[in-house]
């Protein structure tokens, strides 16, 4: 994985002592809370609720054990002994004192990580496909660019006052597992006829009040043009992006009123004065980028492994976690796994720092020393032998961490809601609970198979409910939270914004409501492979919209 | 009838513009020269005045036939390009910044510089705080209008807040690629 050089760390400690000043400065009064907030809120520091809250940036979700480790010390020493993998691949701490930040931060620079441009109207930390560089389905390593568009994004003199946040995602494989056409550029990398490396760029997606997925801007970007390309779109959006309401500053919104088109041959123009300047990437340096990210050491192991066949044969949990939590790795005898964060009826995305040095221990032993926070709010560690997932999975139950419900109905991805959030108009963290605990039985889940449930507590849809194949919407309705129930979203290669089904309901109607859903489902679905979403695509809404409000 | 939409683009957009100390090249001046005249007031002869992109555009062959020096305001809507082809002509170019969010000063300062090739005097004008100023400095301003505070410590502390940058800008900073590329070749020929 990439490793800090002197260049990179002069610049994280530079920003920590620039932090530890402003902090001083707020702490004894010189900065009053307006002034402190833009500052602040470009290091990641938050006022919540009850507190303010540190997000910490995880670029691209790649975490090793020591920074994991460290990750640990700092919720145990300055929060309540947990923090909150969220949704871009980042973390959360929901509870430091704006005294101790600095340290914080100090004790993040030592692992080189940071809370660099995870707020503000910036471009934010960078995500990419979880699985990359282990995936069987992978053309080309997405952390390489991903790493190259870090640097160029960090400390963007040019970039850093845009109209609105800015996300970029990228992905290298054929499935899309970081959810591109959401974000407001998104990169699919990918090898033409010829074998060489090319971009498509997408530009314009987004969720929020207004979600829209993201057209292709341009097609068969060469490499080294990345850099110039990028600058030519953001270019774009800085002078003629909406500065005059703040839901339609969204480049969405830019390219939306453009049309994609126009947006695309303005970007194009653009281009073509820099594409031949400074930004052109040299080989060089996209080498020297790339050989951090060369595969590990795989040894040579037959593709079938009898260890792990046995345990599956003996042991009906561990084949149940197998199946579900188990995916295809490129190299034969080696699997990924998924280590669910969604207990039932627990806090999606939460780890107590126990459980953060255990999967800690478990990467360091068993993969490579590495770790990836999924955009699903749960880890992976992507480098296992099968003959080591039975010992894997004994140690990861011992802490409540081998849930065999990935992808299932109680893998749900919940946003901080009205328990953290200022910005929240209902609860979401007990909706999800909530529906954890009735559909509980692990035989019932299975059986209803890949199910994805994602839930806002408010219009900003950061549990991304557009994308859900069921989504659930906060509303506030006369101060009473009130829900909304989406239909026939999904963020993969095939992706699609769900709807809005109907009148809302109360929160504890919420449960039995997704129940009438799935009942429905499973006597309509015309196999045990027609997943929800294929038979939602099959049949349309109405069937389940009955289901939900009546004939 | 170019004064008439002057003056509604300029009603309709901000507040008057905050004026701050001016700090140039690292210098505290105090005997600034520069007059900013409204679109409607008469341009005194023989001035350094500075004048918005609009009126510049509508009176362009008077205001260069006169004595004085001449500025040009360019606020966050203006498009540089309309006064790419004279940016030889200025001897300030002022960028509005009139709220710290508004960042399209950043875009219009790097096109003057590069594909305009300005080389005079330009000037951030309006919230320029010390928070920003070192990105202005990176996007090729070199004189600031800094509000509150002892305006060259500001700049002191502002100037040096970084010791690297990994975008290549233009302003001096050897971007961060290529001082990697620089010390592999020393270490080589160690």
């Amino acid at each position: 994985m990439y490793r800090y050089d002197e260049f990179d760390e002069a610049l994280v400690r530079e920003r920590v002592a620039q932090f530890g000043g402003q902090v001083a400065r707020r702490l004894s009064g010189e900065l009053t809370e307006d002034q402190f907030k833009p500052l602040r809120l470009m290091n990641g520091v938050y006022l919540q609720l009850h507190a303010y809250m540190l997000r910490i940036a995880i670029p691209y979700g790649q975490l090793s054990s020591r920074q994991l480790r460290q990750l640990a010390f700092i919720a145990r020493t300055y929060d309540k002994g947990y923090g909150h993998f969220t949704t871009r691949q980042n973390l959360q701490f929901n509870w430091p004192a704006l005294k101790d930040v600095p340290d914080i931060l100090d004790k993040l620079a030592d692992v080189e990580m940071h809370c660099i441009q995870t707020s503000g109207n910036c471009i934010r930390n960078v995500t990419a496909d979880h699985f990359a560089g282990a995936a069987a389905d992978e053309a080309e390593d997405p952390r390489v660019w991903s790493e190259i568009i870090r640097q160029w994004s960090t400390f963007h003199p040019e970039f850093s006052y845009l109209p609105r946040k800015f996300k970029i995602a990228v992905t290298g494989a054929s499935a899309d597992r970081a959810a591109i056409e959401t974000h407001d550029i998104g990169i699919r990398l990918r090898k033409d006829d010829a074998g060489a490396l090319k971009f498509d760029i997408y530009v314009g997606g987004g969720q929020g009040r207004t979600p829209f997925l993201a057209p292709l801007i341009k097609a068969d970007l060469d490499a080294e043009d990345l850099l110039s390309y990028l600058t030519a779109a953001l270019r774009i959006y800085n002078r003629y992006g909406r500065r005059d309401n703040l839901f339609k500053a969204r480049i969405k919104i830019l390219v939306s009123a453009l049309g994609a088109e126009e947006f695309a041959r303005q970007t194009e123009e653009e281009w073509l004065q820099i594409r031949d300047g400074d930004l052109k990437l040299p080989d060089e340096e996209i080498a020297r980028i790339r050989a951090y990210f060369t595969p590990p050491a795989f040894v040579e192991l037959p593709a079938r492994s009898e260890v792990f066949e046995k345990a599956k044969a003996e042991n009906d949990a561990f084949a149940r976690w197998a199946r579900l939590n188990v995916h295809a790795h490129k190299v034969p005898g080696y699997a990924i796994a998924t280590i669910s964060l969604k207990p039932i009826g627990g806090v999606p995305g939460d780890a107590t720092d126990g459980q953060m040095e255990l999967v800690a221990d478990l990467a360091e032993r068993f993969s490579f020393d590495e770790v990836r926070v999924t955009h699903e709010q749960n880890l992976v560690l992507p480098h296992v032998k099968k003959d080591d997932l039975f010992t894997l999975w004994t140690l990861l139950k011992g802490l409540d961490l081998a849930t065999p419900n990935a992808g299932l109905i109680s893998d749900i991805i919940a946003c901080p809601g009205l328990d953290y959030c200022d910005l929240a108009n209902a609860r979401s963290i007990n909706i999800a609970q909530a529906i954890s605990e009735k559909f509980a039985d692990l035989d019932r889940q299975e059986k209803i198979g890949e199910l994805k449930i994602k839930i806002s507590g408010c219009i900003n849809a950061c549990g991304h409910h557009h994308v859900g194949h069921i989504g659930i919407l906060g509303v506030d309705k006369h101060g009473e939270e009130f829900y909304q129930i989406l239909l026939g979203g999904r963020a993969d290669e095939h992706s699609r914004l769900a709807k809005i089904s109907g009148k809302g309901m109360a929160g504890d109607a919420v449960p039995s409501a997704i129940e009438r859903i799935v009942t429905r489902y499973l006597e309509l679905r015309q196999s045990e492979q027609e997943r929800f979403i294929d038979a939602f695509e099959r049949v349309g809404a109405a069937p389940f919209e009955e289901a939900l409000h009546g004939a | 009838m170019a004064r008439e939409q002057v003056k509604r683009k300029k009603g309709g957009e901000s507040a008057p513009l905050a004026r701050g100390a001016l700090v140039r090249g690292g210098v505290r001046v105090m005997d600034d020269p520069w007059l900013v005249i409204e679109d409607d007031a008469e341009a005194p002869d023989g001035a350094d005045i500075v004048v918005s992109v609009a009126r510049f555009k509508a009176e362009r062959e008077a205001l260069l036939a006169r004595k004085g020096r001449l500025g040009v305001m360019v606020a966050p809507a203006d498009a540089v390009e309309e006064i790419g082809a004279d940016a030889q002509q200025f001897a300030v170019v002022m960028v509005q910044f009139p709220v710290f969010r508004d960042g399209r000063g950043f875009t219009s300062a790097q096109l003057l510089r590069h594909r305009y090739q300005y080389r005079g005097e330009l000037r951030a004008v309006g919230d320029v705080l010390e928070d920003q100023l070192f990105f202005m400095l990176r996007s090729g301003f070199d004189a600031f209008e800094i509000l509150g505070g002892d305006p060259l410590a500001v700049y002191a502390r502002a100037a040096r807040v970084f010791s690297f940058g990994y975008q290549p800008t233009g302003d001096g900073f050897v971007p961060v690629h290529r001082l990697r590329a620089r010390r592999a070749l020393e270490r080589a020929a160690e």
